[in-house]
């Protein structure tokens, strides 16, 4: 559905984007995912025919953005950062103006129609400078949704909700995903794991990783990284006798009483390692899944400099076994 | 065309809510009705009938003044409130967006001139034989297509600007200097100023809209500098894309 290969963008010197492709297949609901200034917003607005790119192609539903940038107007749902509205109209009326410029039948039903979906219909004849920030919100995502388009972008669209509404938003994204192909940017991780089936992130104008939501879950809970903790100085001594241990595929002195190791999720080799170290005369403290979550890859994709990296533990992986 | 009035009526509804279009309203009213007064008393005393020019001469030295605060707003209000992005990426085209927007300050300002008509009726009661029927028809002809011209005008330098007062002085300046650019024209040699002259605005007015002549090229002059702003505004527009 859409297709964008090596997009260059810059901004008089600045390169905001740079040389990006990607392509996002119909129904996919696919997350944007990328600190401040990372060229989110600049791509989405390129996606929509706002800004032209410097160099590159996009397509969307078979349009290219600078030879049909009208079709692809037509068939495109967009709703930007900022949420532009007419604070002099009513939420009818602004909804009526933009069915009107988008050439809508029988606008008067699909307006109310979509009130209905963003539960708006209440205010539908309060001025939208009177509406609150989640309604106006919804009220963006309303005009977004009115011509059905094939292709939703939304630049931010649960920020300034409410948990409840951010609830509801989710729900409807993926609502309309089932039809629609959907394109959203967040800072908020937990949101593209759960409405997205795909994960974009970009940094500095680059895409640093594409996977689908599925995938960088298993990634991220496959492959077992465990902690283990015991008394005393003779790390190294333990490290080598659990480096040994079969299943056992990498191994890391993080500190004098404490390292890590990883092993495949189909062999478990925890049990074993336990075992073999308490066996060894160890005094075992501490044995931990630990595992990267979406937050701790994104930093580390997005981080300037690479730091060592950091593992969080995960609750409810926990495997304590206390020495004697 | 459908969107250009879309777009049109969403502006020219939005004049009636907003108080800066009721303030210039009110004052080229109201200045206009104590001037008209003035001479209307001033021309008793002397025993001598005004005719139209009481009201056209301080008409259109107002609209001069006055529109650009009616046209500040138009773009450089939609660029700054982010609802530029709204139009720019729903299937209109610049030049819709552009052509609506003047479309709808000339209908407002259109009625602002309507509402002028309460003067000739009352002058044309004070004096006898009544006025000039030539001069009215002319006079608010070349006011009309003056308006056309100073609202694309508007227009065009709001769309160059993402605040509204940079809008309003600078077609301010742009309007003024139009007015009187024919003025140096005697220093200059004869191209020189015969192109000055005819670049100025008042001097395809007063010389023949103003007296009763309707001259093809004054109206002519009009609609280009009509065309020019509006296609300058759309230029503007393509650039800001570009940008």
């Amino acid at each position: 559905m859409i297709h964008v290969s090596n997009l260059i963008k810059d901004y008089g010197k600045r390169r905001a984007i740079n040389n990006i492709s990607f392509d996002i297949n119909n129904g996919e609901i696919v997350g944007f995912l990328g600190p401040n200034g990372a060229g989110k917003t600049t791509t989405m607005r390129i996606l929509t025919t706002y800004l032209p790119p410097t160099d590159g192609e996009v397509e969307i539903g078979g349009y290219n953005i600078l030879d049909n940038s009208l079709e692809i107007r037509r068939i495109v749902g967009y709703m930007p950062e900022t949420v532009p509205l007419y604070s002099d109209m009513t939420v009818f009326e602004y909804l009526m103006y933009m069915a009107g410029l988008r050439n809508i039948k029988s606008a008067e039903t699909r307006v109310t129609e979509v009130l209905e979906l963003v539960s708006l219909t209440s205010r539908a004849d309060g001025y939208i400078g009177k509406l609150s920030k989640g309604m106006r919100q919804r009220l963006g995502l309303a005009q977004a949704l009115l011509h059905k388009p094939k292709v939703l972008i939304l630049d931010e669209p649960t920020i300034g909700l409410d948990p409840a509404q951010i609830i509801e938003v989710r729900n409807l994204i993926r609502e309309i995903g089932k039809e629609h192909t959907v394109l959203l940017s967040t800072h908020i991780l937990p949101e593209a794991q759960q409405v997205c089936d795909r994960i974009l992130i970009i940094n500095k104008g680059q895409i640093v990783l594409d996977d689908s939501t599925e995938r960088l879950q298993t990634h991220l809970t496959g492959a077992n990284r465990v902690m283990l903790k015991i008394r005393g100085h003779e790390i190294e001594e333990a490290a080598s006798l659990v480096a040994t241990t079969p299943g056992v595929t990498f191994v890391d002195i993080k500190e004098d009483d404490l390292l890590e190791f990883e092993c495949s999720a189909a062999e478990d080799a925890r049990p074993l390692v336990a075992r073999t170290v308490i066996n060894a005369g160890f005094d075992l403290l501490e044995l931990k899944t630990v595992s990267m979550s979406l937050e701790e890859i994104f930093l580390e994709l997005t981080r300037d400099e690479p730091l060592a990296p950091e593992f969080n533990e995960t609750p409810g992986l926990d495997v304590e076994i206390e020495g004697r | 065309m459908r969107n250009i009035w879309l777009i049109a009526r969403r502006e020219y509804h939005h004049y009636f809510i907003s108080p800066i279009a009721y303030a210039v309203a009110f004052a080229i009213l109201l200045i206009l009705g104590i001037i008209f007064y003035a001479n209307i008393v001033g021309a008793m005393l002397q025993q001598i009938a005004p005719g139209m020019e009481i009201v056209f001469g301080p008409l259109v030295s107002l609209l001069i003044f006055t529109t650009p605060a009616i046209t500040m707003r138009s773009i450089a209000e939609e660029n700054k409130m982010g609802t530029l992005e709204l139009l720019l990426t729903a299937p209109v085209r610049d030049w819709e967006i552009i052509l609506g927007k003047w479309l709808g300050g000339f209908l407002f300002l259109g009625t602002v001139l309507l509402a002028t008509w309460l003067y000739p009726i009352v002058l044309n009661q004070l004096v006898s034989p009544g006025i000039e029927q030539g001069v009215l028809v002319s006079g608010y002809l070349g006011i009309v297509m003056m308006s056309a011209a100073i609202i694309a005008i508007g227009v065009a330098t709001s769309s160059l600007f993402g605040n509204q007062i940079a809008a309003f002085f600078a077609t301010e300046g742009i309007l003024l200097l139009l007015w009187v650019i024919g003025a140096p024209s005697q220093a200059m040699g004869m191209m020189g100023g015969s192109l000055l002259r005819y670049l100025d605005m008042s001097e395809h007015f007063y010389p023949t809209f103003y007296r009763g002549i309707v001259e093809v090229q004054d109206i002519i002059y009009f609609l280009s500098l009509t065309f020019l702003a509006l296609f300058i505004g759309k230029i503007s527009i393509e650039v800001r894309r570009w940008r």
